[in-house]
């Protein structure tokens, strides 16, 4: 279909049809260009919020017309103060369709095609397919598994790295009026993982104070939603707490300001419980369309080398004028995700399997959520421990308690650990030391 | 009566993640702003929705063009079937759709024509935005808001290049919510209340648990008495000293019956804080400029509350203040039981409360002498009174100042053509020669009547042009400039595009710009911001 009018990319020729001294060493200026961006150039946008919306529009505008959209959320009212392509009607569906939808109708010729599902469902066949995926999510976990699964379509030839099965992942970030956006080569620079220190932990109080020294009125709600709501079960027997629910929250609310009440407390709001209970991210519009746009821009000048891409960080910050900080995030050494090597590590004979479970939850560059650990022994698969299946858990479970030499493992042994935050299994192996060497 | 309850709990949700960054207060200015968009350009529209979307109160688009075909290209706010229509009249019902408590009006008016004809049109905004305008007709409109004191910002956007530029007379700002700060804990100076209440507790005779629930705040107190009696009454004032005072932290951490010492958080705690609680409490220097301010020393009847507040707050420091700042009266969160926290707490609030009813004193007495009309309210007292050091003042230059070869701050320009000149910037040169190349590129327009390459068979003719006409500007400053050809080349490359995501970028930054000038919280850039779209980076340089 021709959907152009006439002059209608008039700014975009000038860039992609004449050279420049600070263009690509590869850029050929050339009508072709666009023709690539048009007909043939597959983008993949994950995240149909506050950066999808704006990555979907930036996008089509640049002149990418074969676009997909994955994202399993539905549209709620507190998305309309910047999540631009919804409507109040729309309350309720899926934000890819919705979004997907209103893209298609305002840019001739581009076609997005959106996927009302999680990124989960999709299988490296279906992401092989497209030649630049964009990130706007708010989640560290499914970061992470888009950039394993990036890194798990590398191919590899006598351990050089096969070029055109890598797949550039350009990821922003935003949270409040601070934002960052950067772009990943999968095995060639930093990758997600290999930067794990640049998320901030989360924040969660100590139990003993919300359960016997509260002091702010955030540990009278916590105290509500984790000791009192499972005791109470005040709408009914295994009903969670629904943080979307007025209901909900407004119990939460008043039993909050009994206890508050109680200490003299003072500060409890329904604003503040509901963002305790949903653990919830400030949210404006202009930070957004700035992250999604210098994201847009890389995706632009990756697919058309008209200029060199960010090498590969920037962060940015307008709450005092407007800062940005751009630099070379560098690879972690032996990262387990993109080095293509084998993480070693090195436990004793008496350690307990629970012992390298902590160690996959705690280590800083691994962080782990609920790993689950095979191996092979005697040429036949054994499961150590899985935490995700419950009748598997419940079967494992004692072998957490054991020592490694009491589980048979022996020095050399591979470990095959699976976990949330990667599509991948990855490969572990254990220096087991006797209980001599390590003393 | 119930409709409009739901309207406002509706508003509660809608605008709920930003209601948690600039408050209930915030959203009412915001809401009773007045905006103007000079031209429905890419880089207008995106700036405009970024306020739309938020909620601004009314929104008017002025714009004499018709929709062109190139504009609907790069402008999401436009559609191809409007080509030819009018692109005021397109944006402004296209932008609509985004959020119902918004009103959109538009003008279909020359610039230059409306300005001769009725300036007084521009100064009925609370803020005025331009984009897409010729040198001479930002002079022109610069001046009318000027005089007016009305904002105005000027964005644009030029191949990968961002300009954004705020131009205010005067902008105070209370809550500058900066990222770090200093607690007010007045440890160097105790005030009454906290003297009281640490002295009304004895470590020594607490029982295990008490004492190992003991706000820092107090242990460290009770420390710095031990060691103040030790050394003549004088803090601990270097690393050493400070290093001391910790061991002697330390030795208070109660044993257990082996002589092993009990883990007790509150005294790590205490040790910790050391290094960030013993600042010396002072007014910041900042403030103190403001305290010799002439808009703070001469007062009149039509003096704004903030420097009304100002000349109150010097007032306090002077006298009943005894040289410091009102207290903040807020601790941070700290391992201790509930009931001495909170009673430490009030101990804060309450000293913070009596400063600020202090101030409030001086406040009026104030308002009466200069015979100004109308009150500042116990709240507006208060929320000044906590921000008291962070107080801003932002004092642009005008562009007529900027514009001016006489006027100009060819110093700070000097510095930069300088840099780049010296080191082989090729890699790290600094953005504010996008400035000078901007500025350059307004030249050849007055010059040609068209940009720099914006003919496809002109690029190459243009790039002696540009640089004669760069020559030209450098000279009027007084600079000797040899900007490198790669930039000039690179300029024509350009030829004037505007890209929708370098639009979307600057739409972002500068309608955040707009909201803290609206708000009157958190401080906007003093006073040019270049982005630089090719590598990702900025700067902000103050003309």
């Amino acid at each position: 279909m021709e959907a152009d009018w006439s002059s209608r990319w008039d700014h975009l020729q000038k860039i992609v049809e004449r050279g420049g001294p600070f263009a690509h060493p590869d850029f050929e200026p050339s009508p072709e260009i666009l023709g690539f961006l048009k007909d043939s150039c597959k983008i993949l946008v994950i995240g149909a919020g506050g950066l999808g919306c704006e990555l979907l529009k930036d996008l089509a505008l640049m002149g990418f017309r074969d676009i997909h959209v994955i994202d399993m959320d539905t549209i709620d009212v507190s998305n309309l103060n910047r999540q631009f392509l919804f409507r109040a009607c729309d309350v309720g569906k899926a934000k890819a369709d919705v979004a997907a939808a209103f893209i298609n109708a305002r840019v001739p010729g581009c076609k997005v095609t959106p996927h009302y599902a999680k990124i989960q469902d999709f299988d490296d066949f279906f992401y092989r397919g497209f030649h630049i995926v964009v990130c706007g999510l708010d989640s560290i976990i499914a970061r992470r598994w888009m950039n394993g699964m990036l890194i798990g379509l590398l191919t590899y030839e006598d351990g050089e790295l096969d070029q055109s099965s890598l797949i550039p992942m350009v990821d922003g970030g935003t949270e409040g009026f601070k934002g960052n956006a950067r772009v990943i080569l999968p095995g060639i620079t930093a990758c997600v993982e290999c930067t794990l220190g640049f998320y901030p932990p989360q924040i969660n109080f100590p139990l003993c104070t919300i359960a016997h020294t509260p002091r702010l009125p955030e540990h009278c709600i916590e105290f509500v939603r984790i000791l009192l709501w499972p005791k109470e079960e005040p709408f009914g027997a295994g009903v969670a707490i629904d943080g979307d629910d007025p209901k909900h929250i407004q119990w939460i609310l008043e039993k909050s300001q009994e206890r508050a009440n109680e200490y003299n407390i003072s500060g409890i709001t329904y604003r503040l419980t509901q963002g305790v209970v949903k653990r919830i991210m400030p949210a404006v519009a202009s930070t957004n369309a700035v992250i999604a746009a210098a994201c847009a821009t890389e995706v632009f000048k990756i697919a058309t080398s008209c200029c060199l891409p960010l090498n590969n960080y920037m962060n940015f910050n307008d709450t005092n004028g407007v800062y940005t900080y751009t630099f070379e995030a560098e690879r972690l050494e032996g990262c387990l995700a993109c080095s293509n090597k084998p993480l070693s590590v090195t436990f004793s004979e008496t350690d307990k399997l629970q012992d390298i479970i902590t160690y996959l939850q705690e280590n800083a560059s691994l962080q782990m959520k609920a790993p689950g650990i095979t191996t092979s022994m005697g040429g036949k698969n054994k499961t150590l421990y899985m935490q995700t299946v419950k009748s598997i858990e419940a079967r494992t479970r004692e072998n957490l308690k054991m020592s490694l030499k009491e589980l048979g493992l022996e020095n050399g042994q591979e470990l095959y650990v699976a976990d949330v935050t990667t599509p991948n299994t990855l490969t572990l192996q254990l220096q087991l030391a006797t209980s001599m060497d390590n003393s | 009566m119930a409709s409009q309850k739901k309207g406002t709990l509706d508003k509660n949700n809608k605008y709920d993640r930003q209601l948690r960054l600039w408050g209930d207060h915030g959203q009412s200015s915001l809401e009773t702003a007045r905006v103007c968009l000079i031209n429905a350009s890419a880089t207008g529209t995106e700036i405009l929705k970024n306020l739309i979307l938020p909620g601004i109160g009314s929104f008017t688009i002025l714009d004499g063009n018709k929709v062109q075909g190139e504009d609907v290209g790069n402008n999401f706010f436009l559609t191809a079937d409007s080509i030819g229509k009018s692109r005021a009249q397109v944006a402004t019902e296209l932008l609509s759709e985004l959020n119902e408590d918004v009103s959109g009006d538009f003008l279909e008016e020359n610039v230059d024509d409306l300005l001769q004809k009725n300036p007084a049109f521009f100064t009925s905004f609370t803020t005025v935005i331009a984009t897409q305008l010729s040198e001479r007709t930002l002079l022109d409109l610069g001046k009318v808001l000027w005089t007016a004191n009305i904002p105005l910002l000027v964005c644009r956007c030029y191949g990968f290049i961002g300009y954004l530029r705020v131009v205010i007379k005067e902008h105070t700002i209370i809550e500058s919510h900066p990222d770090n700060f200093h607690e007010d804990l007045r440890l160097d100076y105790p005030f009454r209340g906290l003297k009281e209440y640490c002295d009304s507790l004895n470590l020594e005779t607490m029982d295990k648990k008490e004492h190992s629930h003991t706000p820092w705040l107090v242990i460290l107190y009770k420390y710095l008495q031990i060691w103040e009696e030790k050394h003549g009454g004088k803090m601990p004032k270097n690393y050493k000293e400070k290093v001391a005072l910790k061991e002697l932290i330390k030795e208070g951490i109660r044993k257990n019956e082996n002589g092993v010492p009990e883990e007790e958080e509150n005294f790590d705690e205490a040790i910790k804080s050391v290094n960030s609680s013993l600042n010396a409490t002072g007014i910041p220097s900042d403030i103190k400029a403001l305290f010799e301010d002439p808009s703070c020393l001469k007062l009149n009847s039509e003096s704004k509350n903030f420097w009304v507040m100002v000349r109150a707050l010097k007032e306090f420091t002077e006298n009943d203040g005894n040289g410091f700042l009102p207290l903040r009266g807020s601790i941070p969160d700290m391992t201790a039981d509930s009931e001495r926290y909170i009673q430490l707490q009030t101990v804060y609030r309450e000293q913070a409360e009596l400063d600020s009813i202090a101030v409030a004193g001086h406040v009026h007495a104030l308002l009466h002498n200069i015979g100004r009309k109308g009150t500042i309210s116990d709240t507006e007292i208060k929320t000044f009174c906590r921000n008291s050091a962070f107080l801003t003042v932002l004092r642009t230059g005008s562009l007529e100042e900027e514009y001016g070869a006489d006027t100009a701050n060819t110093e700070e320009l000097g510095r930069h053509v300088m840099m780049e000149e010296e080191e082989d910037a090729s890699d790290e040169g600094d953005d504010t020669v996008l400035y000078i190349l901007l500025r350059a590129a307004d030249r050849f327009f007055t010059e040609y009547t068209r940009y720099p390459g914006f003919f496809n068979n002109s690029v190459e003719a243009d790039i002696p042009k540009l640089k004669a006409c760069l020559v030209k500007l450098t000279h009027d400053w007084g600079l000797s400039a040899g900007l490198k050809d790669d930039y000039i080349q690179e300029m024509c490359r350009y030829g004037a595009s505007e890209l929708h995501t370098v639009s979307a970028f600057m739409g972002g930054v500068t309608a955040q710009e707009v909201i803290k000038l609206v708000t009157g919280q958190f401080v906007p850039i003093n006073n040019t911001f270049i982005y630089n779209g090719q590598r990702q980076t900025s700067t902000t340089i103050k003309l």
